[in-house]
């Protein structure tokens, strides 16, 4: 009753508290035990500071952070430091129960990091009436984390089991530290008894790791692969109809980012911010467009000319990557970035210690919808009849009245556009640059070169093998050493294979 | 046998005869040799003959590129065997000359330590095992010439064993360039990393600052080019040098003819290898730093077209093309340095698409339309008697 009368009267004279402190003057008695707390957070007094600062904590809410601030605003540096985790505390409280769950777990995670233990009550009461999982879950584990802090011997008990079920890779310092106090010689009973629960716990939370990085380990293979496959395809079709590999493929990636990049920035300049999501979907028929007409120019002017003498090809469209990456660091400058439309930011998480981002899932399921297109294409319709027979036997396409040089061009072109698209997927991990190209480009001649020529399984099946491994041998050898690995394993699985996984058999004079 | 497969060869075969290496390769030696020493040491500075020190040594790093230059010749436009690699040849020799070099600074080096500064900084605390024969001068010239050769013997008998070549070849050649890269930069390898070997002060006791001791390794470079250049030819004018021509030519028919190409490719892969890495060697003292950017994919890439714009399958050209390139990268990367890579990819295509033969062709050219018209102007004048 008392405070429902004095609090409108008394925060017209809180906002006044600090600035009347400064003064000298002694502010009006206050008329509740927040309020008395609140005008005491100020007094030099350690003692009577953290007792006011502590019932701040227990009765007050997110509403009393801004006058808090204000009473930061005009006190001096202890009394700053003092405030400073309450506050927080306070505007995390308020944030278990906004409505992004995201903001939710980011709240947890920091109530469980600040070892104070009155928020336990807090996230036990959120925990309960939390619909998402990986919420719940780190609402649970901050409780429990906050709990080994405490003072309550059976709680810490019970809290240390459940960080062991929850597998939280938080909690093993806290653990271990448990441990190597439980075994040293002067330790109680009560010390020794949690040792033993707790390295239970670490066992079963590095049980769980080890399977949760292997997961992770295959997942990122997984994902490099789509990357290589992606960009392998344009170039592996390409390869197996004229035996050319196009050393320009990289650049016309770029290109295709650099597409994303216009397209992006059109979206940003005509049309309202509400469609502005929707631009990333508006640029993939972009990039393929773009990057294919490149590819067919290409064609028209260079690689027509040097048919039947691939070695010259790849230089001629060497010197052409090198004009294009110049070009687009003359025009575009270094660095430009795409902003990933907000469906594809963030990610999923699947189990504990397990985040698949969503680009990376994306750029996974692009390189299925790829194959399949051009599996499609390939084996479904007329033109991919007509390039398959080519790849076959040229001669005796063009004697049948097949115009090989007419596939040859659409082939080309459709190659460059798949580059284009690979462009265009690769700004989700990565900047838009000049040498955007340059940086797997080597990996996915290797790929082509693997899996030989005129078969896409070929091309999968390398792309899977050289991105598996590569994230296979990092963690053990690191990035280069495993590079030089994949070049060794090449050589030698050449050896064996020297046209690659899938060579067409044929009777061609393979001496 | 060896005179049909003569015939298959799309591009002009020298005969056997020694007389046309004659005029020019001496004219070229005269010039090379003792004229620009001599124009360097001879008038006075400010004189309009006067060649520079500055000048001298920069040629004499393109003369260190053709003979490169020369082994590329060999393997691709002799024997067709496109090789995106020859960096790394190039880098070990240099490497192993610049280790050598590297451990002369002694306790010059800025931290005055025996270790080179790189190491101490690295916080290496005693020299690693592979660095302590290059204390030898003679290990160092050796190891130069035979690192790159064993390492291309054992990775061209893996390759041309299991016949990859072509595209492939090509493609695993710049992969082994990349690896090379990747590997040259890390810090652990203690090959000075991305800053590479650099700031050396001397050669058996010689400043390497002194321009006496520059001018003499400019000679010793031509000196190599000459001997390059003589090893170069009497490979192509021997039988040997046929079966290659005839391998770039159909490779199939000389299968079929009962030879083995993989020899003889591995043959000269080796021989461009060695090359690479005396060219490295040379390198090194003239120019005071040899880095990874040195070897990576992109420069190797720039060797071939070296070759490509002097004219392949000729020696002359892979000299001419070596130093005429890389003296158009000097001027042009001083005004325009934005300009220098479309003009380097131009080349590419340019060269590929419309020279085959590079500028070698096109002088042949040029001398047989003089030749014609005289034929034409001399015909026209008994016409009109």
């Amino acid at each position: 009753m008392l405070k429902r009368i004095g609090l409108p009267i008394l925060l017209a004279l809180g906002l006044s508290i600090g600035a009347a402190d400064a003064h000298g003057t002694v502010p009006p008695p206050p008329a509740s035990p927040l309020e008395q707390a609140l005008s005491q957070i100020t007094s030099g007094d350690e003692a009577v500071r953290d007792a006011a600062l502590r019932v701040v904590v227990e009765l007050g809410d997110s509403t009393l952070i801004s006058r808090l601030d204000d009473i930061r605003a005009n006190a001096d540096r202890p009394v700053r430091l003092a405030i400073k985790p309450v506050m927080d505390l306070l505007r995390n409280r308020a944030k278990l129960e906004s409505p992004d769950p995201d903001s939710r777990r980011s709240a947890a995670t920091d109530l469980g990091t600040s070892g104070k233990t009155v928020a336990i009550p807090w996230l036990d009461q959120a925990a309960a009436t939390e619909s998402n999982k990986w919420v719940r879950y780190t609402m649970r584990e901050s409780a429990a984390l906050l709990h080994l802090a405490g003072d309550d011997h059976s709680a810490k008990i019970s809290a240390v089991r459940t960080l062991g079920d929850l597998a939280s890779q938080n909690a093993v310092p806290a653990l271990q530290e448990f441990v190597t106090l439980g075994t040293a010689a002067e330790a109680t009973e009560a010390q020794q008894a949690l040792a033993k629960v707790a390295s239970v716990s670490i066992e079963r939370i590095e049980t769980w790791a080890a399977w949760s990085s292997a997961i992770e380990t295959i997942f990122r293979g997984v994902s490099l692969s789509s990357i290589l496959l992606i960009m392998s395809v344009g170039l592996a079709i390409v390869f197996g109809l004229m035996g050319v590999i196009n050393m320009a493929h990289g650049e016309l990636m770029m290109v295709g980012a650099y597409a994303t990049f216009i397209t992006q920035e059109l979206f940003k300049a005509f049309l309202p911010t509400a469609m502005f999501d929707y631009y990333f979907a508006a640029a993939m028929p972009m990039a393929f467009v773009v990057a294919a007409a490149c590819g067919m120019v290409l064609e028209v002017t260079v690689i027509r000319f040097l048919y039947g003498r691939p070695l010259e090809t790849m230089l001629a469209t060497w010197g052409i990557s090198l004009v294009l990456m110049q070009a687009a660091r003359v025009y575009f400058g270094d660095l430009t970035a795409v902003v990933a439309p907000s469906w594809l930011s963030g990610g999923v998480q699947v189990m504990v210690g397990v985040y698949l981002p969503n680009n990376r899932l994306f750029i996974i399921a692009l390189s299925f919808v790829c194959v399949l297109a051009i599996y499609a294409i390939l084996f479904r319709s007329g033109i991919g009849l007509r390039v398959r027979a080519v790849m076959q036997n040229r001669n005796m396409s063009a004697c049948l009245g097949i115009p090989t040089r007419k596939v040859d061009a659409y082939t080309f072109a459709f190659g460059s556009g798949l580059a284009g698209v690979a462009g265009w997927a690769l700004t989700l991990i990565g900047n838009v640059e000049p040498g955007l190209g340059q940086n797997y480009i080597v990996d996915s001649f290797m790929v082509v070169v693997t899996g030989g020529v005129g078969k896409l399984a070929g091309t999968i099946v390398a792309s899977l093998g050289i991105g598996g491994l590569n994230k296979l041998l990092e963690p053990s050898l690191g990035a280069v050493y495993g590079k030089v690995c994949i070049l060794m394993l090449v050589i030698l699985f050449l050896q064996w294979r020297p046209s690659g996984l899938f060579a067409i058999k044929g009777r061609h004079a393979d001496v | 046998m060896i005179r049909s497969l003569n015939m298959l060869s799309h591009n002009h075969i020298p005969s056997a005869s020694r007389a046309d290496v004659g005029l020019a390769f001496w004219i070229a030696g005269f010039v090379l040799l003792i004229l620009m020493p001599l124009l360097n040491v001879m008038p006075a500075e400010d004189s309009w003959i006067h060649l520079s020190d500055f000048s001298l040594n920069r040629f004499g790093k393109f003369l260190a590129f053709a003979i490169l230059a020369l082994g590329l010749d060999l393997i691709w436009g002799y024997t067709g065997v496109l090789s995106l690699g020859q960096g790394v040849f190039f880098g070990l020799g240099a490497y192993c000359m610049g280790m050598h070099l590297m451990l002369t600074i002694g306790n010059e080096s800025v931290y005055g330590s025996e270790l080179p500064d790189f190491m101490v900084w690295n916080q290496v605390k005693a020299l690693p095992l592979f660095w302590k024969p290059f204390y030898s001068f003679p290990v160092a010239i050796l190891g130069a010439i035979l690192v790159p050769t064993a390492f291309a013997l054992v990775f061209g008998f893996l390759a041309f064993r299991s016949r990859i070549r072509g595209v492939y070849f090509a493609i695993i050649t710049q992969a082994l360039a990349l690896v090379a890269w990747l590997v040259f930069n890390r810090n652990e390898t203690n090959l000075g990393g991305t800053n590479g070997l650099t700031d050396f002060k001397q050669l058996l006791g010689f400043r390497l600052s002194d321009p006496g001791t520059q001018r003499a390794l400019y000679v010793l470079t031509v000196l190599c080019l000459g001997g390059a250049y003589l090893l170069c030819l009497w490979i192509t004018r021997s039988r040997a040098g046929r079966v290659l021509i005839a391998v770039r030519d159909s490779e199939p028919r000389v299968v079929f003819s009962g030879y083995t190409p993989a020899n003889y490719k591995l043959f000269v892969f080796v021989v461009a290898a060695a090359l690479a890495g005396l060219a490295g060697m040379l390198y090194v003292p003239q120019v005071g730093i040899i880095t990874p950017a040195q070897i990576g994919v992109l420069p190797s890439l720039e060797m071939v077209i070296w070759v490509a714009v002097g004219g392949r399958g000729t020696l002359a050209g892979a000299v001419l093309g070596a130093v005429s390139v890389n003296l158009g990268r000097s001027l042009l990367t001083n005004y325009f340095p934005e300009l220098w890579p479309f003009i380097l990819g131009g080349l590419f295509v340019v060269v590929v698409l419309l020279f085959p033969d590079g500028l070698v062709g096109i002088m042949r050219h040029l001398k047989e339309r003089i030749q014609n018209m005289r034929v034409t102007a001399l015909s026209a004048e008994e016409g009109l008697r």
